[in-house]
This record gives C-alpha cells, sequence and structure tokens, in this order.
C-alpha cells in the first residue's frame, strides 16, 4: 500500500514523535464533532493543529493523508511526493482571518488503483505571506502559484514569473482574502 | 503602418494567437515568438473570462451555488453539477436514493457523448474538414433534445440537487435514450469511416504533439490526455464515487502520446459512455428521487472536504472547507483543462504553429472552465 509508505516517508519529516502523538487526539476530536454536532451549533474554536502527519477516512473526507508543515519543510515533503510517483492536483490557499494566518494547501494523487490523496498544508503570516516554490520539482505547479498569488497575496519565493495569471495584469487586489473590500 | 516585414534570419517576431482566434474556442491567447513557422517559445495569457466562481461559492449559500457550476464547462456542464453536489453530500452526509444515483450517471454519460462529439467536429473542422462537424451536430442535438425535457435547459443543466433530482425521468426519455443507443453505434462507425482513416487526418496527428506520460504526471493532466499517454487513469475506475462500480465498461488507453492517440481515446470513450447507458438503463431501480429525510438548511460540519469527479475533460476536483455556517468557508474547483492546459506552453516549443494549434485541438479546452 503506497498510503502507508508515503506515511511513514513523512512521518519522518517530523523527528519529534511528541507533536504526532499530540496530533491523534484532535481528529478523534473532530470526528466527534462530526457526529454530535447535527443538533447543536457547536462553535467552539479548537487549538490551532499541531504540524504532523494525519490519516484520514477516504469516504468522509476525500483524502488520505493530511499532512501539515513549516514552509521550510515543504520542499523536502514535495520530493517525497515527486518520488512516490504522485502527480499534482491543485494547489490553493485559505484565508484564516482569526489566526492571522494564511493557509496554502497543495492536493497530489496518483494514477493507480492504489487509490492515495495526500493533502499538504502550511501556514504562513498574513502580513508577510511567504512560501517556497514547488514550481522546480512540479512545473504544472507555476499555473496554480501564479494563481493562489492572484487570489490570497501568498509570495512564492523563487518563482519564475510570479505575474497575475487570471487576473488582470496590473491588479493589485486579492480578491479571496475575507477583508477583501471590491 | 504599411510595408512588407522584413525578418532577417535568426530572427524572432512575436505572434498573438487570440484572445479572439477561430482556433483557440474562446478567449484564450497564447503569445508566441516565432521563428518563421516555428515556435520558439509560448506564453498562454489567461483571464478573458475570468469571473471568480470561487467568491461567489464562498458569498452564497450552498444551493445558491448550484447554478454556478455549470456554466464552468458549458459543453459537459452535468459533471461539474455532479462533483458539486457529490462534494456536498459528503460534506454533510446526506444520502441518495439509488434511482437518483443511476440517473445522475446515465444523464452524465450522455452529456459526456454529447461533449466528445462537439469536439470531434471542432476538432476536425480545426483540421479542415467541415462536414464532419455537421453530422456531430446532428447527434448532439438528440441527446441535447433528451437532456432538455428532463432538465429544463440545454446546456447550463441546474437537474442535481443536494439528495437527489430536481424531476424524475419519464417513459419518453427512456424510450428516446434507448432509441439513441443504436443511433450513435452507427454513427460512431460512420464516423470512423469518414475521419480515422483520412490519410490528411492521419499526417496532421500522428507523431504530432507529443505528450509524455512523465510530463502528464509534472503538470498534474488528466483525463483523455492523460491516457492518450499510456496512463490508465480514470477517476470513475480509480477512485469510484456514485454508482460507477456497477457499471461493466473498459477505459480506452494508447500509448503513442501523439494528438491521434488522444483522438482515438475520446472516439472509443463514447462508446463506453454508450455502454453505460445501456446497463444504467437496464438496471434502473423503482424508488424516490430524493430521500426522505433532508435537512431544510444545509450546514456541513467544519473539516475540509475533497471530491473529484471524472469529467469529459479529465478530472474535476472541489474542496469544500467549512466552518459550519450556511455558506463555504472555501470553495475551491479544480478544474481538468486548467492543468491540461499549463503544459501546452512546454509542449509546443519547437513545434510548427499549425501542428501545435492541432494539438491545441486535442487537447478539447473549453475556456469558461479554465478561467471559471
Amino acid at each position: 500500500m503506497i498510503k502507508d509508505t508515503v506515511k511513514q516517508a513523512l512521518q519522518d519529516l517530523f523527528p519529534d514523535p511528541e507533536p504526532v502523538a499530540e496530533e491523534v487526539v484532535a481528529p478523534a476530536a473532530e470526528g466527534a464533532d462530526t457526529d454530535e454536532d447535527k443538533k447543536k451549533p457547536v462553535k467552539k474554536k479548537e487549538e490551532p493543529r499541531v504540524n504532523g502527519v494525519l490519516e484520514r477516512d477516504h469516504a468522509e473526507h476525500g483524502y488520505d493523508i493530511d499532512v501539515q508543515l513549516d514552509p521550510g519543510e515543504l520542499l523536502a515533503a514535495v520530493m517525497i511526493i515527486d518520488k512516490a510517483g504522485f502527480f499534482l492536483e491543485s494547489i490553493t490557499g485559505v484565508d484564516w482571518i482569526k489566526e492571522d494566518q494564511l493557509e496554502a494547501v497543495y492536493d497530489f494523487s496518483r494514477y493507480d488503483f492504489d487509490t492515495c490523496r495526500v493533502v499538504i498544508r502550511t501556514r504562513t503570516p498574513r502580513s508577510a505571506p511567504k512560501i517556497p516554490t514547488i514550481s522546480k520539482i512540479y512545473p504544472g505547479a507555476g499555473w496554480h502559484e501564479r494563481e493562489t498569488h492572484d487570489f490570497f497575496g501568498i509570495k512564492f519565493d523563487g518563482h519564475p514569473h510570479l505575474v497575475p495569471l487570471l487576473l488582470p495584469e496590473d491588479a493589485d487586489f486579492h480578491p479571496l482574502l475575507k477583508d477583501f473590500k471590491p | 503602418m504599411s510595408g512588407p516585414i522584413h525578418i532577417q534570419p535568426g530572427e524572432t517576431f512575436t505572434l498573438n494567437v487570440g484572445p479572439q482566434h477561430p482556433a483557440t474556442h474562446g478567449v484564450l491567447r497564447v503569445k508566441m515568438e516565432m521563428d518563421g513557422e516555428y515556435i520558439v517559445k509560448a506564453e498562454t495569457v489567461l483571464g478573458y473570462i475570468h469571473r471568480m466562481h470561487e467568491l461567489m461559492g464562498e458569498n452564497r449559500t450552498y444551493p445558491q451555488v448550484l447554478p454556478n457550476l455549470s456554466r464552468l464547462d458549458y459543453l459537459g456542464a452535468l459533471g461539474y453539477t455532479h462533483g458539486h453536489v457529490l462534494a456536498v453530500e459528503r460534506a454533510a452526509g446526506i444520502e441518495v436514493p439509488e434511482r437518483a444515483e443511476y440517473i445522475r450517471a446515465i444523464t452524465v454519460e450522455l452529456n459526456r457523448v454529447a461533449s466528445h462529439l462537439f469536439w470531434f467536429g471542432a476538432f476536425v473542422m480545426d483540421l479542415g474538414g467541415f462536414t464532419p462537424l455537421m453530422y456531430a451536430i446532428q447527434d448532439r442535438e438528440h441527446i441535447l433534445d433528451m437532456l432538455e425535457a428532463v432538465t429544463g435547459s440545454r446546456l447550463t443543466y441546474c437537474y442535481y440537487r443536494f439528495g437527489g433530482l430536481y424531476n424524475d425521468i419519464d417513459d419518453d426519455f427512456i424510450a428516446a435514450a434507448k432509441a439513441f443507443i443504436p443511433r450513435m453505434r452507427k454513427s460512431l462507425k460512420k464516423y470512423d469511416a469518414l475521419v480515422t482513416g483520412n490519410i490528411i487526418f492521419e499526417k496532421r496527428l500522428k507523431d504530432i504533439g507529443p505528450i509524455s506520460a512523465e510530463m502528464c504526471r509534472k503538470y498534474g493532466a488528466t483525463g483523455p490526455v492523460a491516457r492518450g499517454a499510456g496512463i490508465d487513469f480514470d477517476v470513475r475506475k480509480n477512485e469510484p464515487y456514485s454508482v460507477y462500480p456497477e457499471f461493466d465498461f473498459d477505459i480506452p488507453v494508447y500509448h503513442e502520446c501523439d494528438s491521434l492517440a488522444r483522438y482515438k481515446v475520446r472516439m472509443e470513450e463514447m462508446e463506453q459512455s454508450l455502454r453505460i447507458v445501456e446497463q444504467g438503463l437496464e438496471k434502473l431501480p423503482d424508488g424516490p428521487i430524493m430521500p426522505a429525510k433532508k435537512p431544510k438548511l444545509i450546514k456541513p460540519p467544519a473539516g475540509d472536504y475533497y471530491q473529484a469527479v471524472e469529467t469529459a475533460r479529465g478530472s474535476f476536483g472541489i474542496r469544500i472547507v467549512s466552518d459550519g455556517g450556511k455558506n463555504a468557508y472555501r470553495f475551491k474547483l479544480r478544474s481538468p483543462t486548467y492543468s491540461n492546459m499549463s503544459l501546452f506552453d512546454e509542449a509546443c516549443e519547437g513545434m510548427m504553429i499549425m501542428d501545435a494549434l492541432a494539438m491545441m485541438g486535442s487537447l478539447d479546452l473549453v475556456i469558461p472552465e479554465i478561467d471559471r
């Protein structure tokens, strides 16, 4: 199973076993949340997620492995993914304005019947969002990163051509930021 | 600005293909640096019909976004709306009656045939043959009539609902679909005789426009583009959803990596879609088309959900990040042609311009879907 090998390889990026052990608690809490909050709108914001590797139920979430890491570790993780023969599905962002952070989300999947979708997330401060580019590893990331830069203003360090792709060429606004006013 | 243009040997000039150009089938622009007839470098410029569907997805409730999805790809819209309803059903945990899923599969496959038919006509027209387009549109018209009768619209369908369908199919639809299958099979033979073996057609496509499997992987190409490069990948088989595991169908794969391989993949896919429609009509169970119990207000629990479906153009992905509200916190659309087109800049380097345009046709672009 490719899932286990990739999970193991990604796990090795986090040498300290402590945050991983802590991490196992978080999905359980969230899973319980899913079942229970049919009636009461549970709006208690849990602690921000600790970096680490999580295994997700494909039927429930649509992906198998969910990794959160620091931008510095991104390239190492993507290289593992590349070596395992994954293709790049998409890159996007999420604006977590309450935590004052921007998240970049990378989806990878495989051309294989041994299905496995890996989601890599990395967070960067909203004031100076900066993430290294992965377009050296996956040239297809070029467009996705330009799009994410358009919508969220995340600077992809080392991108060869980070100019607006979908927005007008002189656009200086980022419409998917939660504080964007048209 | 009159007077002849003198090009010195080794000097390149810039050629703008588009944004208004018949070969791009929409408002797409490719800035090409040309050395005579050869492309030295190409840069695709997007965004001419960018409408920010993702922001609309955040500003509206889930049902309000439903019609948006069919405005992405106007040729195979049902596949996209299918992705959206499946994603929301996954997030909100809504059960779908079996009959509804069967009807969804039948209509999606009919829509796939319609989409491929239009692509076939337009593609051959790009290469200089006008007649096949007329035949293709005639066949496509039958599908559009059938779908119009049940969905209420010809192209921009809003037929699926969370948990089921807007209305049930009737006997007329079933009879029309049953009559259409043999008609289409005959037409496919006709197209083969008319186009596939044609020497001019073959010379324009064979060994032209190579897209290797490795390139597909690096750029995330899916759908017929990947299957023409020898990659056995179809979301319906690899990551089964809906009732597709119930059907017996094959995934056509060609290893030549050229434009002709992508053409052949699509032509065979039509036959496979017909097989699915045939089996779907045969197995169609009775029952309701909407679940008995359905939340009045759709509020998926907080979380991050992803759903991939196989549309006519490849793997369409939809990500819903929910914060428990009635609007999505983040609504991401992963469009297949966006990834398929992103490899064009690299793939067309060094090609002659007419070969590059033939290759562009073989990618089956729908621009509103790239720009979203």
